[in-house]
């Protein structure tokens, strides 16, 4: 038992808490604070980004119809939302809720408070790094939101701010000052993820506990190093990206303009630069942060699914590879987004095969998960129904990529609605159901308190039933051709027809449920965080090490630092039955000892 | 029924939502594809039948089983879980079989990728004109007689695209402020215009008769609004007849079009 040896060394590391509010609650140095305020943010700025959606919704349902509670501000206009603003809506939408919701959520808030406990550690490799990881976050909330109230307004270049749109000043309203505030404000939340990955990569490397091998880690951990190491690698080229665009528009390089340029009777402004460049490296990065977006809610859905149905999860070095694999290609596809962009079409045909590959890394972690739930013993518990949700819901955006990944057929979808429903049944039905699982599975973690069930049953049907109802028809409208960023479909014969139209309606009457639907976690959240029933150290019977430790956790995480035993899975194992579940961190019985420790599946 | 069974009817009912408005779309020509009318524009609609066929298999297929496994095993006093952590046969299996059908999928694709984008196979025939794209609107510029562009003979039209029934028809495809993209949705066809790129495009059309060109990348607030319409004519006399009557109008109303060429 030579990992024993570490023991005494980790336990010298515990440090008193901090006494005062400041550095308990505000500038902390503790993950579980820093998870639970990327937490809180992200789940406020997640209203924000689903208002604007609903704007945008109205839009095209009723175009230029006055906006419910909103038409005032444009009573110069008629009451009625200027088109420039409908760009704004959509590209604000996307902003936030890829940048300020969904990429803090699942790496922010679940990798900061889940990655110590699981692994065993007390903290963070770098704490204090942690800290401010959280805090570059507000420079970009706060930049981001002032730029609707500058000159021109926000950016309205869509969240893929393509050059020469977000480069000429003179091109669009949003690309005055708008634009050059989104880029910083981007800037400051790609440095504040830079330092949370370097962070999860050291941590997960450096502070496992004794015992916990590589290959005994829980797929959240897994998920989030990978994704961490996707982080760390393209990011930096997406950070260029930003800096030349935004050189481009304030010292008047030439990196995205093109050589000998002229507009609009100007003078010729010297050039040399490629508009495509952009689109490379924006996509090097966005591609990967699909990934980033989807892989920690693959690696929560997996742990989760495994232990409501009380078994193994099913191929578990396999799942560990496709996460990899999915990481790996992740990099070599970037081109599926530039089919259409004047690319040269012989790439077209290369990330065609590799996107086509990419799908298959996904397929095997969908059957693994079937595989883990055939034959359990289902627990239909909140979070369990939204990680089933996750895998429902997750085939069809898989699926529906393989539409967009045959170069011939994305001619006629890509830029449409296809597109938009194909991302909203990854980001939505991926990463958001999954988003709730972890919040209805970790919160007796977090705050000490059970979420009540019967709500959060009541809230998951409402939000499954109405997320179909917003984004299945999509796919429809999008195969017909109806392009995606108009404000007004109807200016076009083939989107006139009853059809069209219908599901347009349709399709925003289901959002604005979806939305109300949502009132019911908010209230399920925020009475339970008062008025919960006290949660035990681990309500679910869960093997993985953050349910070792007291509901919530104490400041130093664990009193003695555990040692591992086993794989995080073992579920239903006849060595302790009749109890159903098997700690990572128990010892085994006296005779057994030695073999647990050396035994890995 | 134990209550737990209602979560397999709505995941079902998610399932049978989302067949369901895919079999119907197929009946009602506000829902499926709009309808076509090149040659190529079928071998496109060919590969996406074949691609919703296969997912559309797939989808059944994982939602048939997860819909069986939530009926199947639901939580029950007595009943103990399998304990297995995988299995390398069916591992492999559900490896192999996809990856197949995917690099087919992908080869699949490529000829007629091929045929429509690669400059090889571009026909060989005058460009019939020179598409320029400006915020909002589309100029198209018109051989003359003489058969060749950039001439004093030039017909320019703004958002009225003109071309010939069953010839193959070439464009060449320029920008002249920000990007936008050259979509015919009856004919399949997409190409975004860059700046600084002209970038030819191919197509045909097996009927005569009016279209709609849309603008499908994101250029600015009139982004909406940036319509062309298509007419394609029955023959070439029909076609030549056209350019000869609005050219005689252009030679009336030249200052209004030369503005709005001037960007090309």
């Amino acid at each position: 038992m030579s990992a024993h040896a570490h023991d005494h060394g980790h336990d010298d590391h515990i440090h008193p808490a901090p006494s005062n509010f400041l550095t308990k609650y505000v500038f902390s140095i503790d993950h579980k604070v820093i998870g639970i305020q990327f937490l809180f943010s992200g789940l406020i700025m997640f209203w924000i980004g689903g208002l604007l959606a609903l704007a945008v919704r109205w839009q095209l349902a009723w175009p230029w119809q006055p906006i419910p509670l909103l038409s005032g501000i444009w009573a110069e206009y008629g009451y009625r939302l200027p088109p420039e603003y409908y760009n704004k809506l959509f590209t604000m939408h996307a902003t936030v809720m890829i940048f300020f919701v969904i990429i803090p959520l699942l790496t922010g808030a679940f990798g900061n408070f889940l990655i110590p406990l699981m692994i065993g550690a007390r903290d963070m490799a770098f704490p204090k790094l942690n800290m401010y990881s959280y805090w570059f976050m507000w420079p970009s909330i706060i930049l981001m939101s002032f730029s609707f109230f500058v000159p021109g307004g926000a950016a309205e270049a869509g969240w893929t701010s393509y050059p020469t749109l977000s480069t000429f000043r003179w091109s669009t309203s949003g690309a005055l000052d708008g634009q050059t505030l989104w880029l910083m404000s981007l800037l400051f939340a790609g440095i504040s993820s830079l330092m949370g990955s370097i962070n999860y990569i050291t941590t997960i490397i450096m502070l496992r506990a004794p015992g916990m091998k590589m290959f005994r880690l829980p797929m959240t951990v897994w998920a989030m190093f990978i994704t961490a190491l996707l982080q760390a690698f393209a990011l930096p080229v997406l950070t260029s990206a930003l800096i030349m665009q935004l050189l481009d528009r304030i010292i008047g390089t030439n990196f995205f303009s093109p050589a000998n340029w002229m507009v609009a009777n100007s003078g010729n402004v010297v050039g040399g630069g490629q508009i495509l460049l952009f689109q490379h490296l924006f996509w090097f990065y966005s591609h990967p942060a699909v990934y980033i977006m989807i892989l920690p809610a693959m690696g929560m859905v997996s742990d989760i699914l495994s232990t409501f149905s009380r078994k193994p999860l099913f191929g578990y070095k396999p799942m560990v590879f496709s996460v990899s694999a999915i990481a790996g290609l992740g990099f070599i596809v970037w081109g599926h987004h530039m089919f259409q962009s004047g690319m040269n079409p012989a790439l077209g045909a290369t990330f065609m095969l590799s996107t086509m590959m990419i799908a298959l890394p996904s397929a095997i972690k969908t059957f693994n998960w079937l595989g883990t739930m055939w034959g359990g013993r289902l627990q239909f518990t909140t979070p369990m129904l939204n990680a089933i949700g996750f895998v429902a819901m997750f085939v069809i955006g898989g699926l529906s990529g393989i539409f967009m990944a045959a170069t011939p057929v994305d001619m006629h979808i890509h830029d449409t609605y296809f597109i938009v429903g194909h991302i909203h049944y990854v980001l939505f039905g991926g990463s958001t159901f999954a988003i709730f699982a972890g919040i209805y599975y970790w919160f007796p973690k977090m705050f000490g308190r059970m979420m009540n069930e019967r709500l959060g049953k009541i809230h998951f049907a409402l939000t499954f039933l109405f997320f179909n109802g917003t984004f299945f028809l999509m796919h429809i409208i999008g195969m017909h051709g109806h392009p995606r960023r108009i404000a007004d479909p109807t200016v076009y014969e083939f989107l006139r027809g009853s059809g069209v139209v219908g599901m347009n309606q349709f399709m925003t009457i289901n959002a604005i449920l979806l939305g109300m639907a949502q009132l019911i976690v908010v209230y399920n959240f925020i009475y339970s965080l008062f008025f919960g029933p006290k949660a035990p150290a681990n309500p679910w019977h869960a093997n993985t090490l953050e349910w070792a430790c007291p509901s919530p956790p104490p400041y130093y995480n664990f009193l003695k630092i555990p040692t591992v035993y086993r794989m995080a899975y073992e579920y239903s194992a006849d060595d302790v039955a009749p109890r159903d579940y098997w700690p990572q961190d128990e010892p085994a019985a006296e005779s057994k000892d030695e073999a647990a420790v050396g035994h890995s599946h | 029924m134990k209550p737990e069974r209602l979560w397999t009817l709505l995941f079902a009912l998610g399932a049978i939502f989302a067949t369901g408005c895919f079999v119907y779309a197929r009946s009602d020509a506000d829902w499926w594809l709009v309808p076509n009318v090149s040659t190529i524009g079928r071998e496109i609609d060919h590969l996406f039948v074949i691609i919703l066929l296969i997912t559309g298999i797939v989808f059944i297929g994982t939602q048939v089983v997860l819909c069986y496994i939530l009926w199947k095993f639901p939580d029950a006093p007595g009943r103990k879980a399998e304990y297995v952590h995988g299995q390398m046969k069916l591992e492999v299996i559900w490896t192999i079989i996809p990856a197949s059908i995917l690099v087919f999928l992908a080869l699949y694709q490529m000829g007629t990728w091929s045929k429509i984008k690669f400059r090889s196979s571009m026909p060989k025939v005058q460009p019939v004109a020179e598409v320029t794209a400006r915020q909002f609107q589309w100029v198209f510029r018109y051989a003359g007689e003489d058969r060749r562009l950039h001439t004093d003979d030039d017909l320019i039209t703004v958002n009225d695209f003109h071309f010939v029934k069953s010839e193959p028809t070439v464009i060449h495809l320029r920008s002249t402020d920000v990007l936008h993209s050259f979509f015919l949705p009856q004919f399949r066809i997409k190409q975004d215009a860059v700046p600084g790129l002209t970038i030819p495009v191919w197509f045909d059309s097996e009927q005569s008769g009016k279209f709609e060109l849309v603008c499908a990348e994101l250029c600015g607030w009139g982004h909406y609004k940036m319509r062309g319409n298509v007419t394609v004519h029955e023959t070439q006399a029909e076609f030549d007849e056209w350019l000869k009557k609005a050219k005689s109008e252009q030679n009336r109303d030249q200052l209004a079009l030369a503005n709005a060429a001037n960007g090309g």
